[in-house]
Parts: C-alpha cells; structure tokens; sequence
C-alpha cells in the first residue's frame, strides 16, 4: 500500500537546539497514528512541518503524495490541522468560527451546514453552538477546536493532543469521534502524551524523545516487546523514566 | 482569488468591527463622538445662520440731552444681524470686558454726537458749519471677525444712521468711506477643523489593525488560517476590503454627525464623492501601517504603543491639530499623509475648489501614491517577519 505520509530524514532546529533529529517515518492510507512523547519531545514540531507552518531545516515529508515544501497548496486542500492551543475567535459564536473555516476550505453551503450540524450533535455542543465562544467553557473550546480542524472532511487529519485538559466524558466523546473518522477511511495523525488514549485509539506509535524516535510498532507489539502491561511501562522501558514527569 | 474565502474572512472583521468593545469604541464611537463635541464646542450648531457677535456701546451723550440721534444709531447697530449690542455706562468696564473677551468690540459715541448729527442736517453742503467729532472703535485683536469687519459695519450703521436707507451717492462734504456691509456668514472654528476630522479618524485604524493582527498571532489563528487553502492574497484582500468598509462608515458617520450638529460643507454630490473616496484611499494607508506596526510589535500591548509612532505625526501634524501649530511644524507636517487628505478636505469642503482643481488632483496623487507603498511595504513585511 503506498505511504500516505512519508517524512524522511527530517531534521529541524532552532539555533542551538535540536527539535527533531533525523525523522523517518511512513504512515498508509486510513491508518490511525499515535505520535507519543513528553512534553517537549517534538511532536508539535512534526506536525507543524508536515503542515508546512515550518521549513524544516533538512529533509524532506510528502503528505498525499505532495512534496510539502513544493506543494503547499495541495497539500492543504487535503489537511484539516487541530492545533494543540484552541485557536478560534472569541468574538463569534461556535458556529460562526467553523463556518469560517469551512468557507476557506470553499465547502458547498448546503455541505457546510449539514456538517456542521452533525459535528456539533457528536460533541454535544448543538445546544450551545450560537453562543459567542468567548463564554465557553475550556472544554467545549476544545471541542470546537476539533470541529474546525474536521468540518470540511479533510484526507488527512493532524490532531495535536486534541484531547487534552478535557473532562473524561468530552475525552470519551472524542475517542468516539476520532474512531468514526478512521472508519471512515481517514488517515490521522494524533499527537497525545495520554498513554490510555494512544492505547485506545492508534494502529501504530511513534515513541518520540528528545526529538528522536526511539520506537515505532503497534501498541500490542511494543507491549509484548517490552513486557509491559501498558505503554508508560513501554515508555518507562525505553527511557527509564515516566512520561507524565516530563509534563 | 476565491470569493467564498475572502467574503468569509470580510464577515468576520466586520463582526469583530461590532462585537469587540474596543474596535467599536476606536472606529464607530469615537469619531463620532468627537465631531459631535468639536461641533458643540467649537460653533457648529446651528451652522448655516450667522454667529452673533457681542459689541460694547458706550454713551457719552449726556442724558440731559436730545438723543434721538444716539437712539436711532444704537437701533440701527441692534438691527445688524450679526451683531448683539451691550450698554455699558462707561468706558472703563467696557474695555475690561474687551480683554477679558467677553465682548468682541466697544464702541464709544461721544458727548457731541448729537450735535454733530444735528449740524450736519442743518447745513449739509456747508462743512465749516459742521461739528467734527470721533466715533471711537475698539476691536479684540484676536477675533478675526473683529478685526475686519467690525470698523465697516459701524460705517455703514452711521451711513445709514444720518442718510437713511438710500443707497444713491449723496452730495455731500461728508469723507466718510461707504463700505458694503459685511453680512456674510461667519465660518465657525468647526467648520475649519472639520476637514482634518476625517483625517483624524480614519489615523486610528493603524492601531485597531495592528491590534487585531498581533492578537491574532498571539492566539495562533493566522497559523490555523496559513494551514487552509486561503491564499496571502486572498487574506490581504480580505484585510484591504473590511478596513476600506470600516473607513467607509467611519466617514459617513462623522459626515453625517458633523451634518446633524451644523456644518454644511460646500460643494455638490461630486465634490463628497471625491472626498470619500479620498478618506477610503487613506485608510489603504494606515492598513499598511497597522501591518508594518503588527510585524514590529512582539505583543497585542507593544502593538497599541508602536501605533502611536505612525499615530501622533499624523495627528498633530496632518489633522485640524495642525493648523494651531507654528510654520515650521507645519512645514514638516507635509512629510505625512494626512496633511494631504485635510488639505484636499479644506479646499473641498471650506474653500469649496472643484474636484478637478490642481490642488485636489496633486492631493489626490500624492495620498494614493503614499497609500500605495505604505501598503505594499505594510503586506511584505507581515508576509515576511510578521506572521511568526
């Protein structure tokens, strides 16, 4: 099957420090890809790369098939990215913020509408969705968050820990939402240093330290590899360190 | 360039225009309430009809006297429109409230003023028969009305006081200068500053710009609109388009609350047809500066004080604020935009210069062409060091 993702020799750093060292990576089509680390360890840096908000300073990443240096416009008409603060603007409601950002992905209106209906029922969010997002709670601007990133049904989805801060049930709503979205066919990057939601939800984890990966297999295969009941064990084995201490 | 986009991306200025305190206060708010306090202040209601002026009068004439002829001068003064007479008993408390402005001149008719009426109306063609005597003026010399009009309306009061309403050229030894009466309308202190209010408040998008786009950048929301297929030229033709709305009815409503409290600029639908797209040409100009201010700015708070660099100049020395300050200071005022825009807004408005004038067209070019680069170097500075 060919790479959906393909990062190659990916190196970025700024000035004295070396935020990914020497990245290869090669993610298929409709998989579900957990990037876990500490705090720090250069999972935000890999994504904003592979969504050329950084010019990488040696290597190359072809996302959909597009050199993301060469062809950054293709390549975003084929992304949604959930950043890992909530960026929307307070001023409009839910519902205008991702209207906003289904319009400058040129969605149809009739589209646009139907998904932004079905995006704000999944994350209970209907009733409160012309609401200025600016009298939100920290959970629900989440929530928004991830909807803007998937209103326009991207290809490809980059969820930087699109889970975190939230209360158990939003994080559970938002498991659901992300495993309906991996049936669906899509393929996901999903940055994350909750070890239980890497778990849950990936095909495959990059285990990134220090801006290198250190381990890559699926959950079940790192476990058996290490012995380990659960993936901080795994993480643990690996670096002789928790990965929630890095926090 | 996609229309669903930048339409997009227009709404949601607009929308921050009126749901954000701050924006609406600086753009809508502010500008029309200072033209409406400049209007109250400064004489601007009830426009259109005369100012009033207060004139002194002093009789010496004792009161053991005739005075018919004081009375009819007196009375001939209290018809003249623009003037509002006061009696003083002497000449002292009159010149006090000269200095102290309370009154724009003091007029002294002297002891003999009867007498000399009654000489002139007993020998008309025989000077040597007449009484000279002295119709005393004082005038405020920091009253620009005082100072050129007060003397030949007075003239003419007397003119009319010993002749009557005829206007036909009497045979008489009388040297007495017959000046036309200067009744026109009096142009109030607004309706000179009321040109660089325009000005003045389209100056203050540079900061509500630079505001909006380092808060944006602070809460990573030019990152997540750089992750979309939106292109820089769709954002910046976003930016151009809501910034020239916004100057838009920030020009109507100072044009239409400076209308509501008096002025009445001259000039016909052309003439606010050229200054509006003047303002909105401008306001091209501070986008550019609020972009150049927003790609220097590390924080929305440096933002607000970086502003005021592009701000101040342009206030003091291309506003109404200009026009109070020395020659120098004026000299150097031609070095920024807005004095371009208030001048060509003065010769417009106030000196009523029609549009094809050479001082509006060099305005014009000049504001255009300072409005164009300021934005270009506005767009590719952002474009370059700005959106980190």
């Amino acid at each position: 099957m060919a790479s959906e993702i393909r990062i190659e020799n990916l190196t970025k750093k700024f000035e004295d420090v070396t935020a990914v060292d020497g990245l290869y990576l090669e993610i298929e089509k409709g998989e579900l890809f957990g990037l876990l680390g500490p705090n720090g360890a250069g999972k935000t840096t890999v994504i904003k790369a592979l969504c050329g908000l950084l010019e990488p300073t040696s290597g190359s990443i072809w996302v959909g098939g597009f050199d993301v240096r060469k062809e950054a416009a293709k390549v975003k008409e084929l992304i949604g990215v959930c950043p890992q603060d909530t960026a929307a603007y307070s001023f409009l409601s839910g519902r205008e913020n991702v209207e906003l950002f289904g319009n400058l992905h040129t969605m149809p209106k009739e589209k646009l509408k139907k998904n932004i209906e079905d995006l704000f029922e999944k994350m209970s969010l209907t009733e409160d969705a012309d609401r200025r997002l600016g009298k939100y709670s920290g959970g629900m601007k989440r929530r928004t968050n991830l909807i803007m990133a998937l209103v326009h049904d991207p290809e490809i989805a980059f969820l930087d820990e699109p889970t975190v801060a939230m209360d158990p049930q939003s994080r559970h709503a938002v498991w659901d939402f992300i495993k309906e979205l991996k049936d669906r066919g899509k393929t996901i990057i999903l940055t994350t240093h909750y070890m239980e939601e890497a778990e849950e939800l990936c095909d495959h984890i990059g285990i990134i330290d220090h801006g290198k990966l250190i381990a890559l297999d699926s959950p079940k295969q790192l476990k058996d590899k290490f012995n380990a009941k659960d993936l901080e064990e795994v993480f643990i084995g690996l670096t002789g360190r928790k990965i929630r201490e890095e926090m | 360039m996609n229309f669903q986009r930048v339409s997009a991306l227009v709404k949601k200025d607009l929308k921050r225009l009126v749901r954000e305190p701050a924006a609406l206060f600086m753009i809508i708010l502010f500008p029309a309430m200072l033209t409406l306090v400049f209007g109250l202040g400064f004489g601007a209601i009830g426009g259109g009809q005369s100012t009033t002026y207060q004139i002194g009068v002093v009789n010496r004439v004792p009161v053991t006297q005739n005075t018919s002829w004081t009375q009819f001068f007196v009375g001939n003064l209290s018809r003249v429109e623009v003037l509002k007479i006061q009696s003083y008993s002497d000449n002292e408390t009159a010149q006090s409230d000269l200095i102290q402005g309370k009154i724009s001149s003091a007029i002294v008719i002297p002891e003999d003023f009867e007498q000399s009426c009654d000489s002139y109306w007993k020998a008309p063609t025989d000077p040597s028969q007449w009484i000279n005597t002295t119709l005393e003026v004082y005038v405020d010399s920091g009253s620009m009305f005082a100072t050129q009009a007060i003397q030949p309306i007075v003239q003419q009061t007397l003119i009319t006081t010993i002749y009557g309403q005829q206007n036909k050229p009497l045979a008489t030894p009388i040297q007495i200068s017959n000046p036309s009466l200067i009744q026109a309308k009096a142009i109030s202190t607004f309706e000179y500053f009321a040109p660089g209010l325009f000005a003045f408040a389209s100056i203050f998008l540079t900061m509500i710009i630079a505001q909006s786009f380092t808060l944006d950048r602070e809460a990573g929301l030019l990152r997540r609109i750089n992750v979309t297929p939106t292109t820089a030229t769709e954002f910046m033709s976003s930016q151009v388009i809501s910034n020239m709305l916004s100057a838009s009815v920030q020009a109507a409503l100072v044009f239409l609350m400076a209308y509501a409290v008096g002025y009445r600029p001259k000039g016909d639908a052309t003439t606010l047809a050229v200054a509006f797209i003047l303002i909105l040409i401008f306001s091209l100009c501070n986008v550019g500066f609020g972009l150049i201010t927003a790609t220097l700015a590390k924080s929305s708070g440096a933002a607000t004080g970086i502003a005021f660099i592009f701000i101040m100049p342009q206030m003091f020395l291309g506003t109404f604020v200009g026009s109070a300050l020395s020659a120098t200071a004026q000299l150097i005022g031609k070095f920024v935009p807005s004095y371009y825009v208030t001048d060509a807004l003065t010769s417009l408005f106030l000196r009523g210069a029609p549009v094809s004038s050479p001082t509006i067209l060099f305005d014009l070019a000049v504001v255009s062409a300072v409005s164009a680069v300021t934005l270009l170097v506005g767009i590719l500075l952002f474009k370059k060091y700005g959106k980190a």
